[in-house]
């Protein structure tokens, strides 16, 4: 709690103290920022000074302790400039994206905070909608996507959407079908380099045993999951199954000569063939060096 | 010989500014203006005709004045300016037709300006980040003002087919705002409680009504045409705008709104139509950079300073929070100084 204060016993705590003092000043002007919306948002809603002093930090306990993410091949993500980050989407709810975003936010050298492209259904959900935009996401749709690269942001999409985060437990790591690979035009158009990006541990998150559709239905949601501990155990159902994790950012697909191939379907459906099978692979190797699951 | 401008709407406060800024404009020789009602504040050095539009009489001004550029600025944004829905729709989409009518008899005419407003892109969770001009709306508006403006608009268009020697431009507008301007989005500030939808948090875009002015004006001289997106640079989040205010705010599910922001504005100008909680769940905003490029136009003021002014003209600020956070923060820094 930054207003927790340490009674000094003896002088020698007096530095302690006072650098509390300060972090409670620091506290009181960004409370001061935040309530009299002296801040800025960009075009798209981010948030950059509530992402990182709000947003992270409660993630960083669950990517650090809970996860144990091993952020692996970080030096394949450029220091500026755009790039997009393609990856394998999976374990039920979209925690996988969120602990890239971290992984970018607190383990690159350059602190880079990644765009994500999201479903519709995102935008349309209260709470969430209004938290996506702040955290600097956005819809997925081509002049988001183009916009946000040509300005030089790392950008970040996970082409399987809800067929990924939602398959069968059983059909773990078998990566589904890429879309319609717009993001791969976004990319050549942009002139950005493709990062394939493997995630290997949150599969194992929320296994997703089975779906009740009809409630499903009910409530306007893509499916509803049935997991070993969920919905059975309540919310306590809700926690997630303490995996470990690997991300690994994978070598760069450059596209600086393939731009005027973005109108040409046949070339983009087969880069974001290759995009996927490198994707797949990765996977397969990180499954197998990977020691235990837990 | 210098130029002959009509511009409707002159009696409220855009068009009044805006016949003053072509007055003082050396190239431009006559000013005409035209509105339903008597300007409120005399219109010095141009000429003030007080017609209704929505008659054929418009034409003999246009004929009889040798007017060359029109300035459309006669659509109403809410009913109670107009006194109804009926009559505002009336106004706005029958007083065009009958405007363009004329033009397109009128042997003089060789330009026409018409402002529009970025409403006519809808409000929804589909909607990119930025509209661009080209862009067809994701949530089209089913009704009030931005329905109207889509109309109109679908007019101008079509009277620009009709007369291609006619040079056309329609400037959409954000939400016009600053110290003078009433507007239902500045009534909307001016609540002493300002209700807002629960878990959604609309981007806004504002552009200083000398901006937009400005803009018009630019319109009326420059030599491109076209659609473009006027804008000050960047957007506010409408929870940070309301802070900015240091009004109290009143979170509610998007489907109350309307009820709670009438129950708590029975009579003000604030809007509440389905059309406006939309926009105030999702926000919208507007890329202008094709009005910088072509129209050679930038706004002098960002949303974000536009704001202000209008938050300094109407003495709202976040004092007591201030106040608060003042207190707090001497209290820290003294205690700090006993324990040194």
């Amino acid at each position: 709690m930054p207003d927790a204060r340490i009674i000094p016993l003896d002088p020698s705590a007096h530095r302690a103290e006072s650098v509390d003092a300060h972090s409670e000043e620091g506290f009181l002007d960004f409370l001061r920022r935040r309530l009299t919306g002296d801040y800025t948002v960009d075009d798209f809603g981010f948030d950059a000074d509530l992402t990182d002093h709000v947003l992270i930090p409660p993630l960083r306990p669950l990517y650090e302790r809970w996860f144990r993410v091993e952020v692996r091949g970080v030096e394949n993500v450029p220091s500026t400039g755009g790039a997009l980050i393609v990856a394998n989407h999976s374990g039920t709810i979209a925690l996988d994206s969120v602990m890239t975003q971290v992984a970018l936010h607190d383990h690159h050298p350059a602190h880079r905070h990644l765009r994500m492209l999201g479903a519709d259904l995102v935008f349309q959900t209260p709470f969430l909608s209004a938290l996506a935009r702040k955290a600097g996401h956005t819809l997925a749709c081509m002049p988001d996507a183009e916009r946000l690269l040509t300005s030089g942001e790392l950008v970040g999409v996970w082409p399987e959407g809800f067929k990924g985060i939602g398959k069968p437990f059983s059909e773990r790591y078998k990566l589904q079908r890429f879309g319609r690979g717009g993001f791969v035009s976004a990319a050549l158009r942009a002139r950005v380099p493709i990062i394939p990006t493997a995630i290997v541990g949150a599969e194992e998150t929320y296994p997703k045993l089975g779906n009740i559709a009809p409630l499903a239905r009910l409530l306007g949601l893509p499916y509803f999951p049935v997991t070993p501990t969920f919905p059975w155990l309540g919310p306590l159902g809700m926690i997630p199954l303490p995996s470990r994790w690997i991300i690994a950012f994978g070598e760069p697909v450059h596209t600086e000569d393939l731009a005027e191939e973005a109108d040409d379907p046949m070339a983009v459906l087969e880069l974001t063939d290759a995009v996927r099978e490198r994707i797949q692979q990765s996977l397969y190797r990180l499954l197998v060096q990977r020691e235990s699951t837990f | 010989m210098g130029r002959v401008v009509l511009v409707t709407g002159a009696a409220r406060h855009l068009g009044g500014l805006m016949v003053r800024s072509l007055v003082r404009d050396p190239s431009v020789d006559r000013v005409v203006g035209v509105d339903v009602v008597p300007p409120r504040r005399p219109l010095l050095g141009a000429e003030f005709v007080r017609a209704d539009i929505r008659n054929p009489v418009i034409g003999r001004v246009l004929g009889s004045a040798g007017v060359d550029t029109v300035v459309h600025m006669g659509v109403i944004a809410t009913p109670q300016q107009a006194g109804g829905r009926t009559a505002m729709k009336d106004i706005n989409v029958i007083g065009t037709m009958q405007l363009l009518a004329a033009c397109q008899k009128s042997e003089s005419v060789r330009r026409l300006v018409v402002k529009s407003t970025s409403s006519v892109y809808g409000a929804g969770p589909r909607d990119p980040a930025l509209f661009t001009e080209g862009m067809t709306p994701k949530h089209p508006p089913t009704s009030g003002w931005a329905k109207d403006s889509v109309e109109v608009e679908g007019y101008v268009r079509g009277f620009a087919r009709r007369r291609p020697d006619v040079e056309v431009s329609i400037l959409r507008l954000a939400n016009v705002i600053g110290p003078r301007v009433e507007t239902a989005m500045t009534a909307y500030f001016t609540l002493p409680i300002i209700p807002t939808v629960l878990g959604f948090d609309a981007r806004l875009q504002f552009v200083h009504e000398d901006d937009a002015i400005a803009a018009l004006h630019r319109a009326v001289t420059a030599s491109a045409t076209g659609v473009f997106n006027i804008a000050g640079d960047g957007v506010l989040a409408l929870s940070q705008a309301v802070r900015r205010t240091g009004r109290p705010t009143l979170s509610v599910p998007g489907a109350l709104l309307g009820v709670v922001g009438r129950a708590l504005a029975p009579t003000r100008l604030v809007d509440f139509s389905n059309e406006q909680v939309r926009f105030l769940t999702y926000g919208r905003a507007i890329d202008t950079s094709r009005a910088q490029r072509e129209l050679g136009f930038v706004t002098k003021r960002s949303t974000s300073a536009a704001f202000d002014e209008f938050l300094a003209g109407h003495d709202l600020s976040p004092g007591l929070v201030t106040g608060i956070l003042d207190g707090a923060a001497s209290l820290v820094s003294t205690r700090g100084a006993a324990h040194a």
